[in-house]
């Protein structure tokens, strides 16, 4: 045990002025600060992510989930009040393995802007950033945009939905890189494991990316639309620094119908991989029902910012206390 | 025979692949946000030393290496092979050219080694961290000389080649680093 925290005093000294840079911008931009219950009755069902869940001394209230991110009932604030952009920094929860960019709970801030798509909400994005790396005094890192599609299809000659597992383990092999064996018959997740290999992989360190235009099959809760190039794309994007996944970005699908399909089929999944059963957030497909605002909304994680605004090497680096002390 | 799951992936942890026992030396959790999370580790072969990238899937589960280090204290070499004894048990065993590797320049009488079993056969050797040894033969040494930084060849009575600073002379005792075979303090 170890009582120390392991954050630095210089890094706790970022860690706020970083919040201050954010809340300023927020505020600046008319976006409206709005704060959501970290417990809920409904989970995230997810099956890639892992619900913590009250043990037995909830009894009183009903079984009670952490939320992994202030999605839902961000959503259902919209629904609401389907005027105001809205943004809510939370220390979200996820039973999750540690790593160099792991840990179960972390910061996130995430923001929606009503009227917005994922195109203009990754100039927003870019502001946003600009605006701090100026706080930071550091000189602002060049920005790229990468489309997903396209960098698989120019190292593969396929397009992401047409690839085989076969495909990719062949490529993985013929560049001398481990292949999971388990891999070969879940495309999704070759797909993952491909593009972190071999696109994320190579993202100039010292560059900020946006990759966008993700296959339809990888959409989530982000709207699938037609690119300029006539392909069907998911309208969702995600940021690096160098090969440091930053946020998530999309273009808010607002189909309560196309919302619950995805609960129940996440819920299929789940119950095959014998993982932990999640209630659905019935509130959320009411108020889907109800109406979501045309919005784009985007999570980012406020530690691993940090982690590159300081050039820390790991996530207890900026933290007061990891998993292991707190 | 146990498994172990990629949560319970650590440097140190002897598993088996291919076949062969492998230990991983580190281990790097990948997860998209939205994504499959992956292990992505680098583990060495037992049997040949070689470091290779292994990437798993999280949740995939690999058997455990039937493989232990023990403390053994070297006897003997009878020029095929060499003898170690455990200090608490006197059990005896013979370890081969392949699992002594580079060790063997390091073994010296009574030296307490870390002699690693797989299935109760040893795998490999490491030698002490530190090793003192009188040097068998150098060029003379050149009295005073403590400032220049040249270093010399000195040849010990293993074989091993460790470069001395020039004030040392043949006969003197020094401690050497194993582990880069480099020369660390006279021993008085």
């Amino acid at each position: 045990m170890n009582w120390q925290p392991t954050a630095s005093f210089g890094a706790l000294k970022k860690a706020a002025l970083l919040r201050q840079t954010l809340h300023a911008w927020m505020h600046s931009h008319g976006i409206l600060e709005v704060w959501t219950p970290s417990l809920s009755s409904a989970a995230n069902t997810d099956p890639q992510v892992e619900s913590l869940c009250l043990g037995p001394q909830a009894e009183a209230l009903g079984s009670r989930y952490l939320h992994t991110s202030p999605e839902f009932a961000m959503k259902r604030l919209l629904c609401a009040y389907p005027d105001t952009d809205i943004y809510q920094m939370a220390t979200v929860f996820r039973a999750e393995v540690q790593g160099r960019y792991h840990t179960s709970q972390f910061n996130m801030l995430e923001w929606y802007r009503v009227g917005m798509d994922h195109k203009a909400l990754m100039r927003d994005t870019e502001s946003l950033l600009a605006q701090i790396w100026q706080a930071f005094d550091l000189p602002y890192p060049e920005m790229q945009h990468r489309s997903y599609c396209n960098e698989v299809f120019q190292l593969t000659g396929f397009w992401p939905d047409d690839l085989q597992g076969s495909t990719v383990r062949d490529y993985f092999v013929a560049n001398g890189r481990s292949f999971p064996q388990a891999l070969e018959h879940d495309l999704a997740a070759c797909l993952d494991l491909f593009v972190d290999e071999f696109i994320i992989s190579q993202f100039a360190a010292n560059h900020i990316t946006f990759l966008s235009e993700y296959p339809a099959s990888q959409a989530a809760l982000a709207r699938t639309g037609v690119n300029d190039d006539g392909r069907c794309v998911a309208e969702r994007f995600e940021v690096y620094a160098g090969s440091v996944e930053l946020a998530n970005g999309f273009h808010e699908l607002a189909d309560a119908n196309i919302q619950r399909s995805r609960f129940q089929g996440d819920v299929q999944i789940r119950k095959q991989r014998n993982q932990m059963p999640m209630p659905v957030d019935e509130n959320l497909l009411e108020a889907l029902e109800q109406g979501l605002p045309a919005c784009a909304g985007i999570a980012m994680g406020v530690d691993r910012l940090l982690m590159v605004l300081g050039g820390y090497s790991h996530i207890g680096d900026v933290l007061s206390f990891t998993d292991d002390n707190a | 025979m146990a498994n172990y799951g990629t949560n319970e992936f650590k440097g140190g942890l002897k598993i088996m692949l291919d076949g062969d026992p492998h230990s991983i030396v580190s281990n790097e959790f990948v997860k998209p946000g939205k994504g499959q999370a992956f292990a992505r580790t680098r583990v060495r072969n037992l049997k040949t030393g070689r470091v290779v990238e292994r990437t798993f899937k999280s949740g995939e589960s690999v058997e455990s290496a039937d493989v232990m280090d023990t403390s053994m204290q070297y006897l003997y070499s009878d020029g095929e092979q060499w003898h170690f004894m455990n200090p608490e048990t006197f059990e005896q065993l013979a370890a081969d050219k392949t699992a002594v590797g580079e060790a063997y320049l390091w073994l010296m009488d009574e030296a307490m080694c870390e002699v690693t079993l797989y299935n109760g056969q040893p795998l490999a050797v490491t030698p002490p961290n530190f090793v003192e040894m009188a040097i068998k033969e150098t060029d003379p040494g050149l009295r005073g000389d403590t400032a220049t930084g040249g270093t010399k060849p000195a040849y010990m009575e293993t074989g091993a080649m460790v470069k001395v600073p020039l004030f040392i002379e043949e006969g003197e005792k020094i401690k050497i680093d194993t582990r880069n075979g480099e020369y660390v303090s006279r021993v008085k």
